[in-house]
């Protein structure tokens, strides 16, 4: 079932992400377009190689996104697809582009997500953004009518009580937790792109930072920043004329299970386990073969219980196995090596493309001074909603 | 009775409309589906079950467990500033079904996974009434 691994990312482009961005600011369309460029241009492909783009919402349109982007662009594709799917977006766009060019619908995709901070409207210029974030307050949401009027809204306590739920039944170390942490810091501060670059935290400094919704502290939070990346999907043909080692996407899964957790049928076996068994056995690898983990990291949870429902360790024992390993580029067992969504940056939903590119960068031995001796074989998962929804990705060497 | 001014309040449809009217009269009514059984919460035009359409409302004692909690030691939106810290809540309620709620009536260390809640109603000046919860006295 599933892939052949005949597709690969042969290209990439990210900005550096900004916690307080000054730059020019331009539309999300102009971003698509810059960012595309530099991805193409990375890969040593032509705009008109392009036959298939995967993009996500823009700030311009609620509707009819991929014609908007492919007129702006100048391409005229086969396959065009919109993932909405927040933070396990990016994963999912890879995995489609893949599978589309494995059904030989096209040979080049390119997906972006632009992130950077918009120009300011007019005051008489109609606007979607909402005060609720990711939760829908429209009449008839079910999140509108039974979560809101509650004040539980957005992100940081529906993780909260996931991670109180899990102490209840498999105890709580805050000091494991603390410790994921203090590791993605590490290796940010080996990443001189990383946002918290140069300011290095010990577990002490993590578990005195404020309490944000018990028991998630501020340093366990992701940093939201500005910032945005685009990559390449080609077939195996196209990757052999391309500037870059290829990169192939041999395994993926994606698994939805709930919106908002209160409803979820199991809160603590999260949907990333389904999509990595399919991701593992479509790849035909396994756990021991990956060099390198890249975990969606909004919250220190999300990433103890990736590593656990992803199979790397038992149900259950996850404090442990964190606590028992070294989490860094140079441990024996690398998470985030580039410094997580917690220590490289949020940039809004191309938060997710950290972890693939920096999966492209480990393969390709790119990663400079958090470079994993190496490295073929790279997991990634993606995280949407409150583990609401996510995406398993295997990347391998050619 | 609480200020509402600039809350985000519930809006009821017509499939809801039976659980909140309930509330106003400070009952508890869950939906139940007359083919495999399920309880149902929140209100649906169909079993999540297994999408059949033969759902009855029942009342219920209201009464259940924390499934697990939080505590909102900055405001989860700005309407809500006046409640840090909130206390927020899962609570699964003995027919096994889970909402959002909040616990009242109580202290951070009161919330304990598995502690026994029973409902506490409270009607807003909009006419509306939330289903919040409160330890059950003498319980740990
Ligand atoms: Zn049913």
């Amino acid at each position: 079932m599933g892939l052949r691994g005949d597709a690969a990312i042969v290209g990439m482009f990210e900005y550096r992400p900004e916690r307080k961005y000054g730059g020019e600011r331009v539309f999300m369309l102009e971003q698509w377009a810059d960012l595309a460029a530099g991805a193409l241009a990375d890969a040593g492909l032509r705009s008109c190689d392009v036959n298939g783009l995967v993009c996500a919402n823009i700030r311009e349109s609620e509707q009819f996104v991929p014609s908007t982007v492919a007129e702006y662009l100048g391409w005229r594709v086969n396959f065009a697809e919109r993932v909405d799917l927040g933070g396990a977006t990016p994963i999912g766009m890879v995995w489609r582009a893949a599978a589309a060019i494995e059904l030989g619908l096209c040979d080049v995709v390119v997906c972006a997500a632009p992130s950077r901070p918009t120009p300011s409207l007019p005051p008489n210029q109609p606007r979607a953004w909402s005060p609720f974030g990711a939760s829908s307050n429209i009449m008839g949401s079910p999140q509108a009518e039974f979560d809101i009027p509650y004040g539980n809204i957005a992100q940081n306590c529906g993780y909260a009580m996931i991670a109180n739920r899990y102490g209840a039944e498999f105890g709580y170390d805050p000091r494991a937790t603390a410790k994921i942490a203090a590791d993605q810091r590490t290796n940010a501060c080996a990443n001189p792109d990383a946002v918290f670059f140069g300011q290095p935290i010990t577990i002490e400094d993590v578990l005195a930072s404020k309490m944000v919704a018990d028991p998630l502290h501020v340093l366990e939070i992701v940093m939201p920043c500005a910032g945005g990346a685009a990559v390449v999907v080609a077939s195996k043909e196209v990757a052999r004329r391309c500037r870059k080692r290829p990169v192939y996407v041999t395994g993926f899964g994606e698994h939805l299970m709930h919106k908002s957790p209160t409803y979820s049928p199991d809160l603590l076996h999260t949907p990333i386990g389904p999509a990595a068994e399919q991701a593992f056995g479509m790849a035909a690898i396994k756990r021991s073969d990956v060099d390198a983990v890249q975990l969606y990291d909004c919250y220190t949870i999300t990433v103890l219980m990736s590593i656990e429902d992803s199979g790397f360790c038992a149900k259950g024992e996850g404090m442990s196995f964190v606590a028992a390993h070294d989490l860094t580029y140079r441990g024996d067992f690398p998470v985030n090596t580039h410094g997580g969504q917690l220590g490289f940056g949020q940039p809004g939903l191309a938060g997710g493309f950290t972890q693939v590119t920096e999966a492209v960068r480990q393969v390709r031995g790119e990663a400079g001074g958090h470079q994993v001796p190496g490295c073929e074989v790279v997991y990634c998962s993606g995280t949407g909603g409150i583990m609401s929804e996510q995406t398993a990705l295997i990347v391998q060497g050619g | 009775m609480p200020a509402i001014e600039g809350r985000p309040r519930p809006a009821p449809i017509a499939t809801s409309k039976p659980f909140w009217d309930a509330l106003k009269e400070e009952k508890v009514r869950l939906q139940r589906c007359g083919d495999c059984e399920a309880w149902v919460y929140y209100p649906r035009r169909r079993c999540p079950s297994c999408l059949s359409a033969a759902l009855e409302w029942r009342q219920v004692s209201g009464r259940g467990r924390i499934y697990s909690w939080t505590i909102g030691r900055q405001a989860t939106h700005p309407a809500f500033g006046a409640d840090v810290p909130q206390l927020l809540a899962m609570v699964e309620l003995d027919e096994g079904v889970r909402l959002t709620t909040t616990i009242v009536n109580a202290e951070p260390t009161d919330l304990v996974v598995g502690r026994l809640v029973e409902p506490v109603f409270e009607h807003g000046e909009d006419g509306m009434t939330l289903l919040q919860f409160q330890p059950v006295a003498g319980s740990g």
